[in-house]
């Protein structure tokens, strides 16, 4: 049996939806920029998917760049926002579990001359909004904080947030990297007093290497790709045609009955987290329940080396990730984890799991059987 | 400009009655390198020299790196080919020829003509002595020095006029293939490539052994050991690379013995192992990238410990270099990059904290006693499940 459990890493594409990429690829294969009718038939599916995902986030199709993924639509919000509004501030406030995206870009910034102040996160995860009230200072110009955390699932108060600077004398940017949670919630960026939000292809079963970056009208904003002038100037560069139809139709996938969907999800994940702390020395971290995304638990194996024990399911056909995927090359410490509050001698043994629509009753269960059978035996070999 | 490579080779002169045997191993790997790059090479050896000529357009900068990667060679001369058509024409050739070498024109020089075609109008002190006149005429900023020059400007005049003055140095050694083969523990660290390298260079094929232990060691530990293997085959020619699944084993080794012991007494039956593979395949050596002293296993009476079990000889190049030496190697033959990335190998999965640094071989044969039980049957497990992959 095959459980792949790492879908906060990537999912696995609709079928529907590749059948359509493929036909863009074979057979509307014309450049939107052309002028004959080829280039009419590719931009129509660009067109498409923009009104899919304009409709869905209840914004105007404008508003809405498309781009190679969450990596650059993080780095396009933050990088873009400061170097167009740096005559208003320099100061940018962003949370210390954010993605490697939003951190490296505010380290490029802070390079440049730019001050970044890293909010700190409590026990259930979050950053409190009394600590971001209190961080801000008259040249603040930008904030980004994530919707949902991609180790732990945690859920930030992007409403609270959106609101409180809303409130403000002066304005302030707000970015929101909703790479793991678009697709999973509804997500309406005005009513959120979001004023630019990222999302991901592949993390809601549609393809790699594209996403799209909402940009609220008459935000300030410089390109970082230069060309020929596609998307308005601010992302030159052929549009990924099939990409982008891909994108589209995940969108509409994945919001059809979502609630439903939804509700499935948080019932395996429940059952999960109960089963899963019944066995011996296991940890759930982070908060249960509708408190945490519905697709993503964070557990904890005292006495067990996360990469053993990920490799010791991986060949039993189970997938799952240690810490977040695309640092784990670099074992580093999370910074979520020890956020949390994880004790010291679980850092490295935490793996996460993370559930998609595709996720069945049975691939749990065979989980959980897989990790009864094999936490005592990893015990008995440990280094001393 | 430059058309043909003369190869330049030192040991081999000396071989006396074998001689032949190494020049054609050698041409046989310079072929071989040539292969993997643009254009086409005739290789030849003929009175005494080894010639690599093109026979279309190639890069050279791609082809001397590669050159310069084959053992045996210590010398790479770029050359320019004439056609003979008169002395006129070949001083002409030789004056363009150092203008565009030594655009500066100021250094000094000697002509070292060898007249192969005896039926050259001219004799070779003939030729020295009006192409260095011609010389003289056209760069009066150049001097002639026969001792010390700057310049050894070799003609040859052969079927064709050769042309060069340039030594591009070579790795030295020998070539491989020349020396038999041996078995080189690949670990994925800094020290095993370097190793391989350096036994290679003496004229050693290298087979490899990488011990796996998964879901202890990843599938990109394993991977990370074939990139090395591939980078090492660059100077040694193809790889043969065995894939020991050294998990039972070790856990076995775990259950039974002290912990302390754990890692001399693996490091035996990989030693064990290995030599078991070589024997089966033609290998007469062990190869390993120990130093003294650079980790517990590795002082003088770990060695000594690991070493007991081996029949055959264990070459040991790092045996006395510092580590700063090793990595400098690690990084000039490209294997530093791949070496540093953070997988664990097998060697450290359940390294204790406080493992024995001066273990008695006499109380490690007796811990070994208490894995009579299993341990030949996993052993016998282990080599024939060992994978075999093809590297380079």
């Amino acid at each position: 049996m095959e459980a792949y459990l790492d879908n906060s890493a990537t999912t696995r594409c609709f079928p529907q939806v590749a059948a359509l990429m493929a036909r863009v690829l074979t057979e509307d294969y014309g450049n939107p920029s052309s002028m004959h009718q080829k280039g009419v038939d590719g931009e129509r599916y660009v067109r498409r998917a923009r009104e899919i995902i304009a409709g869905n986030l209840k914004v105007q199709e404008k508003e809405l760049y498309f781009t190679s993924g969450g990596t650059e639509s993080d780095n396009l919000a933050i990088i873009g926002c400061a170097l167009a509004n740096h005559r208003s501030g320099k100061h940018l406030i962003t949370s210390s579990v954010e993605h490697p995206a939003v951190l490296r870009a505010m380290e490029h910034l802070k390079e440049l001359g730019f001050s970044v102040t890293y909010l700190p996160v409590g026990g259930d995860g979050r950053v409190r909004v009394t600590d971001l009230e209190a961080a801000l200072q008259p040249d603040t110009i930008l904030v980004s904080v994530m919707h949902v955390n991609n180790e732990i699932g945690a859920v930030q108060p992007i409403g609270e947030i959106g609101a409180l600077l809303k409130a403000q004398d002066h304005p302030i940017l707000f970015h929101v990297d909703a790479v793991q949670s678009y697709g999973k919630y509804r997500i309406y960026p005005k009513r959120l007093g979001i004023d630019l939000l990222s999302a991901s292809g592949h993390k809601l079963h549609g393809p790699k290497g594209v996403g799209f970056l909402y940009v609220r009208d008459k935000v300030k904003i410089k390109p970082l790709v230069f060309g020929g002038g596609q998307q308005g100037g601010l992302r030159s560069g052929t549009e990924n045609v099939p990409g982008i139809a891909g994108l589209g139709a995940a969108v509409e996938e994945c919001y059809r009955e979502l609630e439903e969907k939804m509700d499935r999800l948080y019932e395996l994940r429940q059952l999960f987290c109960e089963r899963v702390e019944e066995l011996e020395g296991v940890t759930v971290n982070g908060l249960q329940g509708r408190e945490s995304a519905p697709h993503v638990v964070s557990v904890s194996f005292a006495g067990v080396r996360s990469e053993v024990l990920l490799h010791a399911l991986e060949e039993r056909g189970i997938y799952v990730s240690a810490g977040s995927a695309c640092s784990s090359n670099h074992p580093a410490v999370s910074a979520t984890l020890k956020g949390i509050g994880v004790r010291k001698e679980l850092l490295d043994s935490t793996l996460r799991f993370s559930f998609s629509v595709d996720t069945t009753r049975e691939e749990l269960s065979y989980t959980l059987q897989v990790l009864g059978e094999l936490l005592p035996v990893l015990r008995r070999f440990t280094r001393h | 400009m430059f058309q043909a490579f003369l190869i330049k080779y030192g040991e081999i002169g000396i071989k006396g009655k074998n001689r032949y045997l190494f020049e054609d191993a050698l041409v046989n790997q310079i072929k071989h390198t040539l292969k993997h790059v643009e254009g086409q090479f005739r290789v030849t050896k003929e009175q005494g020299r080894i010639y690599a000529e093109a026979l279309e357009p190639f890069d050279f900068a791609e082809t001397t790196q590669a050159l310069q990667r084959v053992f045996g060679i210590v010398g790479i001369c770029p050359v320019v080919i004439l056609e003979d058509e008169g002395f006129e024409r070949l001083a002409e050739e030789v004056l363009s020829y150092i203008k565009r070498q030594y655009p500066q024109g100021n250094q000094s020089f000697k002509v070292h003509a060898r007249r192969a075609k005896k039926t050259y109008p001219m004799e070779s002190m003939e030729i020295n002595r009006e192409l260095g006149g011609r010389i003289l005429e056209a760069f009066p900023e150049m001097h002639v020095d026969v001792h010390t020059p700057d310049v050894l400007l070799c003609v040859e005049i052969r079927q064709k006029i050769y042309v060069y003055s340039e030594v591009i140095p070579g790795p030295g050694g020998m070539p491989v293939g020349t020396n038999g083969k041996s078995m080189l523990l690949l670990s994925g660290g800094i020290d095993s490539p370097v190793a391989g390298y350096m036994v290679a260079k003496r004229g050693v094929k290298i087979d490899a052994v990488y011990f796996h232990a998964p879901p202890y060691t990843s599938e990109r530990a394993k991977q990370k050991v074939v990139d090395l293997a591939r980078k090492v085959s660059l100077y040694t020619g193809p790889i043969y690379l065995y894939v020991v699944n050294f998990t039972d084993i070790q856990l076995y080794i775990y259950e039974k013995c002290p912990h302390d012991e754990l890692t001399i007494i693996m490091r035996r039956y990989m030693m064990r192992i290995a030599e078991e593979i070589a024997r089966k395949t033609g290998s007469l050596g062990l190869i390993t990238g120990e130093s003294i002293g650079q980790v517990a296993s590795q002082t003088v009476q770990s060695l000594a410990a690991t070493n007991e079990v081996c029949t055959m000889p264990v070459f040991r190049p790092l045996i006395a270099f510092d580590k700063e030496d090793i990595v400098t190697i690690s990084k000039k033959i490209d294997t530093y990059e791949t070496s540093i990335q953070p997988f664990e190998d097998c060697c450290t999965i359940f390294v204790a904290k406080h493992p024995v640094t001066k273990p008695n071989v006499n109380i490690i044969k007796r811990s070994e006693v208490h894995l009579q039980e299993k341990i030949d049957e996993l052993v016998q497990t282990a080599l024939e499940t060992a994978e075999l992959i093809v590297v380079g």
